[in-house]
């Protein structure tokens, strides 16, 4: 007797426990998934709309673009005039050419310069390794804004650099090196060097030492093993870096706002004035569809990459 | 040969360590002059100690501060709530409909330029607001749900990397013996990836701590955050206090980075000897 009840009371417990795995899956998916639907992709969707909305005096500036008449007919107007105004509009398209100008070259830069870390960071003996790796993550946790900040005081006309200029004897007059596009790519590069050094460091590491003994012992160089066997074996880390510098840069607003001059054409900054400037929400919508656009291919190609890290 | 490869990597690196951190010392350094000019070094006056005094008695700067303290300390509170679901769903429940989108929604707020989300996020609130009433204009509460959902991405990264290395036999084991899933969790999971919302937490709040550009969409006229403070004075050139502020701030994260750095490092050999003693006793 006991036997059967106790047999039923452990069925009728895992039933239970089972219908509250189910309720606990739903809820660890469902909350999450919830919250970006409605704060991420709800927002883009709504973006699209206003994009093909047209501008109008009051608040919000935008005209419906879905109204129900009064003689009880469902209006639905898409205006295509913000796309053909973006497209024709030469400002506009320099904007984007430049924004990718400005983020490629930085992402080169940025690379040429976090290689040699990473992989110095990566071969250093274990206890230098964590605190050199920590040197790296550090001005990542430092304010983003107050690390640009910092060059407006190197680069200005009576600022360190071009007192050592002037006092090496290079220059004769200081230079203006603020509001012009060099100060552009020192700020991308600089505030984006970490982005590019952890992925690296972290492919490089995962590197195996004993492939670049056999280049070795097979007579193989070492500037022609790194170029036949670390730099390849790298890529993804290559790739997985380039990306998470280029993403971001291709939209910058703070860098080009604070560094840059006034004929500094890049699409965050022309985004941010349209929007608060002119206040013309449609065109702002539209320029952010047509950015996303552009950035869509890159972020895929980076979510695959990062998951067949993961998987690896 | 070795030895020359090497002596370019040395030089490399220590090329790219001085690019990230002379900036960085340039502004601590420059916060002790007393000229208002900056990087002029008077030294008849220097160094003092006049801009901190000055900082700590501007009531905006203290009042904005106290603001990005609260909305950084919630949104890190409810980002690593939603990042450990979203890195639980992602690593242990591997099928689930709608699991690549899931991936793309939780990868893409971390890279995605930060007007589009900003732009996206106050077309969103105007809309709610004209459809049901909520929010009811902007501020501290738009902002927080703002910040929330683009540094949750940066949790779920720091979090599912953990949970991959737990290893799984610990939780099948406390199952075997009948405990729930949930007190598997709180049990056995939770503490294993404890470090990892640790870390998770402390990014969150920086990440909203700092942010300029999504905040200025979803702010309101009575909500001015700490970098949209320091950002409307740094676009009229260098100011000392805010060369005072940087040095107080870096060297906050500094002390925080590096003692957690330690503590983690601590913890992490305190489990390995944890785990050889276990195996040692075992047979």
């Amino acid at each position: 007797m006991n036997a059967i009840a106790g047999r039923w009371r452990g069925r009728l417990r895992r039933a239970g426990s089972a219908r509250g795995t189910e309720a606990g899956r739903l809820l660890v998916i469902g909350l999450p998934y919830l919250w970006l639907t409605v704060f991420f992709l709800v927002p883009f969707l709504i973006v699209l709309k206003i994009a093909f909305a047209n501008i109008q005096l009051s608040m919000p500036p935008v005209e419906p673009v879905v109204t129900w008449t009064q003689d009880q007919v469902l209006q639905l107007r898409l205006h295509f005039s913000n796309f053909s105004f973006v497209f024709g509009d030469s400002l506009y398209v320099a904007a984007f050419l430049n924004s990718l100008k400005v983020a490629g070259v930085s992402t080169v830069l940025a690379l040429l310069i976090g290689y040699p870390m990473a992989y110095g960071i990566a071969r250093a003996p274990g206890a230098w390794r964590n605190v050199l790796f920590l040197l790296v993550v550090l001005p990542f946790f430092t304010s983003f804004l107050l690390r640009v900040y910092a060059w407006l005081g190197l680069l200005g006309r009576n600022g360190p650099v071009n007192g050592v200029l002037l006092a090496l004897g290079i220059v004769q007059e200081p230079l203006q090196m603020l509001q012009t596009d060099f100060a552009v790519y020192l700020g991308m590069v600089y505030s984006y060097l970490p982005f590019m050094v952890l992925p690296l460091y972290s492919a490089i590491e995962k590197l195996d030492l004993t492939l670049l003994e056999a280049a070795a012992d097979l007579g193989c160089r070492p500037t022609k093993a790194f170029f036949t066997v670390t730099l390849p074996l790298t890529l993804e880390g290559i790739y997985a870096g380039c990306l998470l510098v280029f993403i971001p840069a291709v939209g910058e607003y703070v860098i080009p706002a604070l560094l840059g001059g006034p004929d500094t054409l890049m699409i965050g900054r022309v985004v941010w004035d349209e929007f608060f400037g002119n206040r013309d929400w449609p065109v702002a919508s539209a320029l952010a569809i047509v950015l996303l656009a552009i950035l869509t291919g890159f972020v895929l190609l980076l979510q695959r990459i990062q998951a067949r890290g993961r998987e690896a | 040969m070795p030895g020359r490869r090497s002596l370019f990597v040395l030089m490399a690196m220590a090329f790219g360590f001085a690019f990230l951190y002379l900036p960085i010392l340039a502004m601590v350094v420059y916060s002790f002059n007393a000229s208002r000019l900056v990087t002029v070094w008077d030294s008849a006056n220097s160094p003092t100690l006049a801009w901190y005094v000055e900082l700590f008695h501007n009531a905006p700067i203290m009042d904005s501060a106290r603001l990005s303290f609260r909305i950084a300390a919630t949104n890190a509170t409810g980002a690593v709530i939603l990042g450990t679901l979203a890195a639980f769903a992602l690593e242990r429940y591997r099928r689930f409909r709608g699991r690549a989108l899931f991936g793309l929604l939780t990868t893409a707020p971390m890279v995605l330029p930060e007007v589009i989300t900003g732009l996206s996020l106050l077309l969103l609130f105007v809309a709610l607001e004209q459809a049901v009433g909520w929010p009811g204009g902007r501020g501290a509460t738009t902002i927080t749900i703002a910040h929330i959902t683009f540094s949750m991405a940066y949790v779920v990264v720091v979090i599912q990397a953990r949970l991959a290395t737990v290893d799984r036999s610990l939780e099948e084991a406390a199952m075997d013996l009948g405990a729930r899933p949930w007190k598997v969790f709180v049990v056995i999971t939770l503490p294993l990836i404890m470090p990892a919302i640790a870390s998770g937490w402390v990014l969150a709040f920086i990440l909203s701590w700092d942010d300029l550009v999504i905040t200025s969409f979803v702010s309101g006229p009575s909500s001015t955050t700490l970098p949209q403070l320091v950002f409307s004075k740094v676009r009229l050139g260098v100011s000392p206090d805010i060369n005072a502020l940087a040095t107080i701030l870096v060297l906050i994260v500094t002390v925080c980075v590096v003692t957690a750095g330690t503590y983690l490092v601590r913890l992490e050999r305190r489990r390995l000897r944890d785990a050889q003693a276990a195996l040692g006793a075992a047979p």
